[in-house]
């Protein structure tokens, strides 16, 4: 061996390592962008135009925000006809609403605030002079606030058409209880078939093509679980899926459409995911942990139920949130099933129309008012939030089950 | 499926006729004849591969847990055949007990490991005294008696494999099979589990596969040696089997001398 040859041979490994790190750097960079691109759209600058400035609405110099609930109905009902007043009372009585409903109500109807032109995050940090100017400029009645679109009344408030008052409320309730639904469909079903394919099934021809078939369900783009979804769930079972069966809905207006088609769907989404995440964590325990529960008399379903599964458990709960991340993020399938776009009510329950974050997301980016891309800047937070929750929620239950084996 | 008949008057415990055992199509035991006796401890030796462990898995039907085995000839044990059709090998297992050569234990309680095979085979009586006289009967008591609530995984290596006949002795089974149950273990932790096995033998027929001729010498009461047949299909005979001290002073046949003298093997 000549010492020339060595030389090239480092000079070789030294290249690859350059490949590995600008590999690196790129997913760096990628995932960078991404993370700039959502913050540059949910905070900045506004500039917005008052009716009535909430200042002037200031009560013996108590100012709007620490007014009680009482004073702020006043408030209100000072500054819009009766005829609306009355309709709210109808809508709901305001002995039932909080202050807090009645400030937003006041926001909506008497300050009524209009943004009339918006910047990036980017712009405000590195251009304020200007953006202060050209507001000056072209706004004279405006006043210039820094805004995150992500704040309280955007968890808070229902979808709406004016930008000023939209919120992601009825959308976070339509994901979470789609995911609701998906989950208690799919990780019963997918955690027993997983045990049957597993602990049960003889290796066998058939059991082969069942195998193969579910791995490769795994990788079926998810629009064409929602043409299988509109087919199943809204056409074929739309009369359960509706709440007609159950006498849940009426039946001259209600369609498969629900929350509950939107579920199963995912359900089947992720079942497959299930499934194979479950098998490898069932795998992942010894068999001589097996062999010492059949040595002692013990039946197959005593062996999976006392020793496979609780030594499984922390491995199919982190397959089942993977899962879950994968579903929540899913736009496509309940697009084809049929998500309501704009909706602003609450889903009160399986057999509800609904929405869900990322059709928000969706639509949000699809109007034509540039205002609209910092509301989905926003919601595509809130989408983030959820999911770490969910990712940190699987580590934790992952992590505590270990320790107590 | 019929229940398993008290010991009838067979003077073995437990005895293979014929036996046979296949991997598919690969034969690694052919015809074993081998009839244990009671509240003796019978050594299984022989080289690697030469099917011991297989022969020790047919006597309580553990082999049925590896896919693509095939068993022929007869196991009887109280009279019974126990690969009859209608015998549950559940049942066969519960009064059959194996203790592994790599201790496993639950991960679960030093008390929990005892007590579960109890358990689930319906036992009504006192558990804290069933574990308690089982961990005593294994030896292991005094050491553990402090730490029962703890997991049977924290125990060293000997203790654990003595967890693990305690476990296998808490649901009462008549013949206890045991795999090498040393070779994990250092010399003192061994001669405790030989020890151990001297006393358990007044009241359980024992079974035990070893590699340590000086243990199957030590310990055993009958020797049976396996050997890889010559006509070069590597099937597990029998070769010879007799009283330990004979076999191992006087074998008959060359072969099982020349292993013991190590040989060959
Ligand atoms: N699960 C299995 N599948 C296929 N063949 C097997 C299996 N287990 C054992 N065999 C084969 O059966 C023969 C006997 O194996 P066995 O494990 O009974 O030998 P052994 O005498 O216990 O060996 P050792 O002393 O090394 O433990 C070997 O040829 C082995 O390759
Ligand atoms: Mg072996």
């Amino acid at each position: 061996m000549s010492a020339s040859n060595l030389q090239q041979r480092h000079r070789t490994g030294r290249v690859w390592l350059v490949v590995f790190q600008v590999a690196l750097l790129t997913g760096i960079v990628a995932l960078t962008a991404l993370l700039f691109n959502i913050l540059n759209g949910s905070f900045g600058y506004v500039a917005i135009e008052d009716t009535i400035a909430p200042q002037d609405l200031a009560v013996n110099g108590v100012p709007l925000e620490e007014q009680d609930k009482d004073t702020l109905i006043q408030v209100l009902q000072a500054h819009i006809s009766a005829g609306l007043f009355a309709r709210y009372e109808f809508d709901k009585p305001f002995a039932e609403r909080s202050a807090g409903e009645v400030y937003d109500l006041i926001l909506e109807r008497v300050v009524e605030p209009k943004f009339v032109a918006q910047w990036s995050l980017y712009e405000t940090l590195t251009n304020r002079d200007a953006i202060r100017q050209t507001a000056a400029q072209d706004f004279p009645n405006a006043r210039l606030e820094f805004r995150s679109w992500l704040n309280s009344h955007f968890l808070r408030a229902p979808q709406s058409s004016y930008p000023e008052i939209a919120g992601v409320r009825t959308a976070v309730l339509g994901s979470l209880w789609t995911i609701g639904i998906a989950v208690l469909f799919a990780f019963p079903v997918g955690v027993a078939a997983a045990v049957y394919l597993q602990e049960y099934a003889p290796d066998n021809l058939i059991n082969r093509i069942i195998q193969t078939n579910i791995t490769n369900l795994a990788g079926v783009p998810s629009i064409i679980y929602g043409i299988l979804g509109l087919a199943i769930f809204v056409r074929a079972l739309g009369h359960f899926t509706s709440g007609v069966a159950f006498g849940a809905s009426d039946p001259t207006t209600s369609n498969g459409r629900t929350i509950l088609s939107a579920g199963l769907t995912l359900g089947m989404l992720v079942l497959p995911l299930i499934i194979i995440n479950a098998q490898e964590a069932i795998k992942a325990v010894p068999s001589s942990l097996r062999q010492a529960s059949f040595g002692l008399g013990a039946t197959r379903w005593e062996t999976v139920w006392h020793h496979v599964l609780p030594n499984a458990i922390s491995g199919i709960m982190t397959g089942t949130i993977l899962a879950i991340s994968r579903a929540i993020g899913e736009t496509a399938p309940l697009v084809v099933i049929g998500a309501s776009t704009f909706i602003q009510v609450d889903p009160e329950g399986p057999f509800s129309n609904f929405t869900t974050l990322p059709i928000q997301i969706y639509q949000w980016t699809a109007r034509p008012q540039s205002v609209f891309r910092n509301l989905a800047g926003g919601a595509s937070l809130v989408l983030l939030g959820l999911l770490l929750t969910l990712n940190a929620t699987a580590i934790i239950l992952r992590n505590r089950y270990r320790r107590s084996l | 499926m019929t229940d398993i008949a008290p010991a009838a008057a067979a003077t073995a415990a437990i005895e293979s006729k014929d036996l046979s055992i296949y991997y598919g199509s690969f034969q690694a035991v052919r015809d074993v004849n081998l009839d244990i006796q009671p509240n003796r401890i019978t050594a299984i030796i022989g080289p690697s591969g030469c099917g011991k462990s297989t022969v020790l898995r047919a006597f309580n039907r553990m082999n049925e847990l590896i896919p693509n085995v095939n068993t022929t000839g007869e196991v009887l044990f109280r009279g019974q055949n126990i690969y009859k059709s209608d015998v549950d090998p559940v049942e066969v297992r519960r009064h059959i007990g194996m203790v592994f050569q790599k201790p496993n234990p639950f991960p679960k309680s030093v008390y929990e490991n005892v007590a579960w095979g109890a358990r689930i085979n319906g036992f009504k009586g006192n558990m804290d005294e069933l574990v308690h006289n089982s961990l005593t009967a294994a030896a292991l008591w005094d050491e553990v008696k402090d730490k029962l609530d703890q997991s049977g995984l924290s125990l060293s290596g000997g203790q654990q494999q003595r967890l693990c006949i305690a476990r296998a002795i808490a649901v009462r089974p008549d013949i206890i099979l045991m795999d090498e149950p040393c070779s994990a273990l250092d010399p003192i932790a061994t001669l405790r589990i030989e020890e151990l096995m001297r006393d358990l033998a007044t009241e359980y027929t024992i079974i035990i596969v070893t590699h340590n001729m000086q243990q199957a010498a030590r310990v055993s009461d009958r020797t049976a040696f396996f050997s890889l047949s010559d006509d070069g299909k590597r099937a597990g005979m029998l070769m010879e089997y007799g009283d330990t001290k004979t076999m191992f002073t006087r074998p008959e046949k060359k072969i099982t001398e020349d292993y013991i003298t190590g040989r060959f093997g």
